[in-house]
């Protein structure tokens, strides 16, 4: 009996609003196909995460317990998995394209001897055949690509806000113990520490104020952070945020970079500076409510995509922006 | 330690910092038309960059390994330029369009035609199909240790110990040699080269061996290519931008201010 399954992820502790979207998407496949869908915990102590869990309409929630899977090493993880998959041999097993998804799914399907997709905005089933139709963006976000892969289980990596979250349901789904088999020897990559950092959050700011290739000196960070405590007196919470390059120069960490492989945001407003408006960048925040353009290049991406748009040196209008905001305030 | 030898993989890619008026989507054909000069995908140079730091501070070897279609060795000798030792092109219709797992497996046996190597760079994914997973399936190939999203890399002994980006913040994790590492952006910028050392680097005659098929493959059967059901553009992404004019720098900034007070 071949099941759909997906893979439960929690933050800070509680069930992560994406495993919702993963149910979403699951729920609809393993319907179509006339299927049950499952989820599976994995952990050290997995019941607070599994109960959390079974009010979402799923068939059966599997409790991968193990002392070695506690915290996240992605070997232990891979390897419970793999036996697990073995256990139930599954036809489609769907995980967020998460940190955890995007180190867990590649080394797993490799072991399960399949292909898979990864970020995955859409999924359907062939009619023909009965495999999943795949839709991802290539190059960038510049062409979206549907695609199909043979091998079982059916296996990719679904975008963040791809699927609107799953509700609760009034019934409750079955736990299943299950204990992989699992040795220390297959962890070849050990952990010395985690060092936690101030990481900011730019999907929780309405405003956003993104500094790109154009800003010429780091001492001009100061300019912006100046603008966004002008603008916060009357725009709610504004953070400053950034394009890759600006992150390849050591300027700014790595939690502020916003696009492809960095946040994927929508404030009510997007302000802009000195950002030409590569595809990777304009994917984390074209569904922006507002999006404002400062550019020295009237002929740039960013202002094809904004609403408001002037073209001049952020270095002379800032300033004057700052003191007139603050002299009206 | 003894000095060290390692691999970096380069992918060669249309330049995905083009703007994207240049890049259409033929439906008909399937394929994606970039009108964009080539360049070493992103990540695969903070990948270079890494290993030449690694190099300066213990000596060793470059070598880097770049499979695609009509890879040129004028794109990817700027690699050579930046500091690597050297450039082996992997190149064959037979690899055109092939699947995660089918360039994995591409690039393990041309990993083992090399031989001794003590660590594996990759970017941690491909600037195109952004797959992230060539890495990762390459050192399950090669039965050796990965670890992903590198911010910065170092040997220590026999033992690679690596700062991975983590949501909470980074983590420090080691493992021994030989090992695959994905790097990311953290690490920082390839090395900026000169045009005369570049234009310099291509006049001089340099042996770049170029494999295919029959150097490398015994399975063709092995190699599986994507199978496209569709493609097509994405959404427009057009909005009406209003401009705002002005005489002065301060004219605008003034007309800027007012439309924050009406959003405020």
């Amino acid at each position: 009996m071949s099941e759909l399954l997906l893979l439960v992820e929690a933050k800070e502790g509680l069930l992560d609003k994406t495993t919702l979207e993963l149910i979403r998407a699951g729920s609809e496949l393993a319907k179509e196909l006339g299927i049950d869908a499952a989820a599976v915990v994995v952990g050290n102590e997995t019941s607070p995460l599994a109960e959390s869990v079974a009010s979402y309409g799923l068939k059966k929630i599997y409790k991968l317990e193990h002392p070695l899977l506690k915290g996240f090493q992605p070997e232990a993880w891979a390897g419970a998995l793999e036996w697990l998959a073995r256990q139930i041999t599954p036809r489609i097993f769907l995980i967020s394209h998460s940190f955890v998804g995007k180190e867990v799914a590649p080394r797993l399907a490799y072991r399960l001897n399949t292909e898979l997709t990864t970020d995955c905005l859409n999924l359907r089933i062939d009619p023909q055949d009965g495999l999943l139709i795949r839709t991802k963006p290539i190059y960038g976000g510049n062409a979206i690509a549907a695609l199909k892969c043979a091998g079982l289980p059916q296996m990719v990596t679904v975008r963040k806000n791809a699927f609107e979250p799953m509700e609760k349901v009034a019934t409750q789904s079955d736990l299943v113990d299950m204990v992989p088999a699992l040795d220390e020897s297959i962890i070849k990559v050990k952990s010395l520490k985690t060092v936690k950092e101030e990481v900011v959050e730019l999907d929780k700011a309405n405003m956003v104020i993104a500094a790109g290739r154009g800003i010429v000196a780091k001492e001009d960070f100061e300019m912006l952070a100046a603008l966004a405590r002008a603008l916060s007196k009357s725009q709610g919470n504004v953070m400053i945020g950034c394009s890759r390059p600006v992150v390849d120069k050591g300027w700014m960490s790595s939690d502020r970079q916003v696009g492809l492989t960095g946040s994927i945001i929508a404030p009510d407003v997007y302000i802009a500076v000195g950002i030409s408006g590569a595809i990777q960048h304009l994917v984390g925040m074209i569904r922006s409510k507002k999006i404002i353009a400062i550019n020295t290049d009237p002929g740039c991406n960013m202002f094809k995509v904004a609403d408001v748009g002037v073209v001049e040196d952020y270095k002379t209008l800032i300033p004057a922006l700052v003191k007139k905001l603050e002299e009206s305030a | 330690m003894k000095e060290i030898n390692i691999i970096v993989c380069a992918k060669q890619i249309p330049d995905p910092e083009v703007p994207f008026s240049n890049v259409s989507v033929d439906v008909e054909k399937k394929e994606v038309i970039v009108d964009a000069p080539n360049v070493i995908s992103p990540y695969d140079e903070n990948a270079l960059e890494a290993a030449i730091r690694i190099k300066e501070e213990m000596g060793g070897k470059i070598t880097v390994l770049s499979l695609g279609r009509k890879v040129s060795d004028t794109v990817l000798r700027k690699t050579i330029a930046a500091g690597a030792d050297a450039l082996i092109l992997i190149e064959d219709p037979a690899f055109e369009r092939l699947d995660s797992n089918s360039v994995a497996y591409v690039l393990s046996c041309a990993i083992r035609k090399i031989g001794a190597y003590d660590l594996i760079l990759t970017g941690r994914q491909a600037g195109d199909w952004d797959s992230g997973q060539v890495g990762l399936l390459l050192a399950e190939l090669l039965e050796i240790p990965s670890i992903s999203l590198a911010r910065s890399i170092k040997i220590k002994e026999d033992r690679v110990l690596v700062e991975k980006t983590v949501p909470v913040g980074y983590e420090v994790v080691e493992s021994g040699l030989p090992a695959l590492v994905t790097v990311s952006n953290e690490v920082g910028e390839l090395r900026y080269v000169s045009r005369s050392k570049m234009m310099g680097l291509l006049k001089r005659p340099m042996t770049i061996p170029k494999w295919g098929t029959k150097d490398l493959v015994d399975n063709v059967e092995r190699l599986k290519k994507i199978q496209l059901v569709e493609l097509s553009p994405p959404p427009d992404m057009r909005r009406a931008c209003l401009f705002i004019e002005g005489s002065t720098p301060q004219e605008k900034a003034d007309k800027l201010a007012s439309f924050f007070k009406e959003l405020g």
